[in-house]
């Protein structure tokens, strides 16, 4: 029951069939690869989020400029957060195979890929959260300095609300950069529509079932791109 | 109300120490306006964030209401601030809060309960004339109205002193007459002193009871405004007499010719 069938000319000179059979047939196996990768990001976005936000508040306060000066200590912790963020993902993947099993207990799929991108995504968000705050300028702390409030209201009443609409455009790049992380996660045999990808499309020259894994990664990114920006714009009220 | 004592602040270490307040006495009388008058950079705005300890001064000794500051614990001098509004020269108001969230957050931070603030703060809003703007964003309102807005903020926890940093240099000069009218409305029917700096002696002239000229981190001199009405009455220092002339005066003699002239006379 071969209806439609493009023929696309690949590199190596062969042809690979854009088959709507083939995509029946992998069907299945494209709804688990979507739910990899969500489940990669719901997990490993919303605690970036969790940790990364006070981490970033904290390198922003201990700066030398910041509400509680601790220059020697934010050296260090900003030594640390560079240091997390150079691994090259594949590399981070494998080096913190230890830490994964102690926090999970395996080293394969899915939770597997969690806790290296988790890890990855904690001082990348921190960074976004250090440097939206910042950028704020000292007017609307020194106006609360002088009203007479406590660095912890300082935090949440003032940088955290006028930081939101930044915080929120952070997190919708964020995602983007993870959703193109997770690709990595065949690695470890995590799974996921960028694996998905990889194995059909590349190591198998299924060109066809490659583009359309690349199609639904295209449509996942606008969608979180389009929310995004339009959650941040509705936040933002300058 | 307000004295300062022997109050100097520096900046920096080492090579690149620079002082910004130098030696500094002051004695504000309570319910005046007294303004900070002096160019850029000698030190005005610093001076008056010493007041509240925006800007600790290095050495120095600084009390308002009879209670010394500089000697306070960090929670002490919090709930002190409340006492002491402040406002700027860029408003300095949240974008993301409307005017009357702008207002009530200073109540928040006083520890007013929440049942108290709307009231509180749209009253406040409305000694400002604004409590029809109260649910607008600082982005929906021009330059004059947040001044207000902002002059709303720090009135609304009923402060003994207000401390303006050069509240009109950014708005225009209409927009300047209507802020300072409201500021002098303000200190004469609620009786808080005001602290108003400036660079610009029109300012001074139209609200101040009293003026400090600074020059190079010191206060060179001071004198009631009342006395510029007095016959024969002269500012001491060169700068106090140039600030209260306040015109601007170009020399519309061509470039060259002046050089030459300069010349001529240096000769």
């Amino acid at each position: 029951m071969n209806f439609t069938s493009v023929v696309l000319a690949t590199s190596n000179g062969s042809a690979a069939a854009f088959s709507l059979d083939r995509i029946v047939e992998l069907a299945p196996e494209i709804w688990v690869a979507m739910a990899q990768t969500f489940a990669m990001l719901l997990v490993s976005i919303p605690i970036a989020i969790l940790l990364g936000t006070p981490l970033g508040i904290w390198l922003y306060s201990m700066s030398p400029n910041g509400l509680r000066p601790r220059p020697r200590v934010h050296k260090i912790v900003d030594g640390l957060v560079n240091t997390i963020r150079s691994f090259p993902f594949l590399i981070l993947l494998i080096a913190i195979i230890p830490f994964t099993r102690f926090v999970v207990g395996t080293t394969i799929g899915t939770a597997a890929v969690i806790v290296p991108l988790t890890i990855n995504a904690i001082p990348y968000f921190a960074r976004f959260v250090e440097q939206n705050i910042s950028q704020l300028g000292n007017g609307v702390v020194e106006a609360a300095q002088a009203m007479g409030a406590t660095r912890g209201q300082i935090i949440r009443e003032v940088l955290l609300v006028e930081a939101k609409p930044a915080l929120l455009s952070s997190i919708t790049i964020m995602t983007v950069s993870f959703i193109s992380y997770s690709a990595m996660a065949g690695l470890v045999g995590g799974g996921g529509i960028g694996d998905f990808a990889i194995r059909y499309g590349y190591y198998r020259y299924e060109t066809g079932v490659m583009l359309l894994a690349i199609v639904l990664m295209i449509l996942l990114v606008h969608a979180v791109q389009f929310f995004g920006t339009r959650l941040s714009r509705a936040a933002d009220k300058r | 109300m307000i004295r300062l004592e022997n109050v100097t602040t520096t900046f920096g270490k080492g090579r690149d120490q620079f002082t910004a307040v130098k030696d500094v006495t002051l004695d504000i009388q309570a319910g005046s306006i007294h303004g900070i008058i002096g160019f850029s950079g000698a030190g005005k705005s610093t001076l008056l964030r010493n007041i509240n300890l925006l800007q600790r001064p290095t050495s120095g000794q600084v009390f308002v209401d009879g209670v010394e500051l500089t000697g306070l614990s960090e929670g002490e001098l919090r709930k002190q601030r409340h006492e002491i509004g402040m406002i700027f020269q860029h408003f300095n108001l949240l974008n993301n809060r409307t005017a009357q969230q702008n207002v009530e957050l200073n109540l928040k931070f006083a520890g007013v309960p929440k049942k108290q603030r709307r009231e509180r703060a749209l009253e406040a809003l409305s000694i400002v004339d604004l409590a029809d703007k109260a649910s607008a964003y600082p982005g929906q309102l021009s330059g004059g109205q947040k001044q207000r807005i902002s002059i709303a903020r720090a009135l609304v926890t009923e402060p003994k002193v207000l401390l303006c940093d050069e509240p009109t240099s950014a708005v225009d000069p209409r927009t300047t007459t209507s802020v300072l009218q409201y500021l002098s409305d303000i200190n004469a029917s609620l009786g808080i002193t005001t602290v108003i700096v400036t660079h610009e002696m029109n300012v001074i002239k139209a609200i101040a009871d009293k003026v400090s000229v600074m020059e190079d981190a010191a206060v060179v001199e001071e004198f009631a405004l009342s006395s510029l009405q007095e016959p024969g009455f002269e500012p001491k220092t060169p700068i106090g007499r140039y600030l209260i002339s306040d015109e601007i005066t170009l020399n519309r003699q061509p470039k060259q010719a002046r050089d030459l002239a300069a010349n001529v006379t240096r000769v």
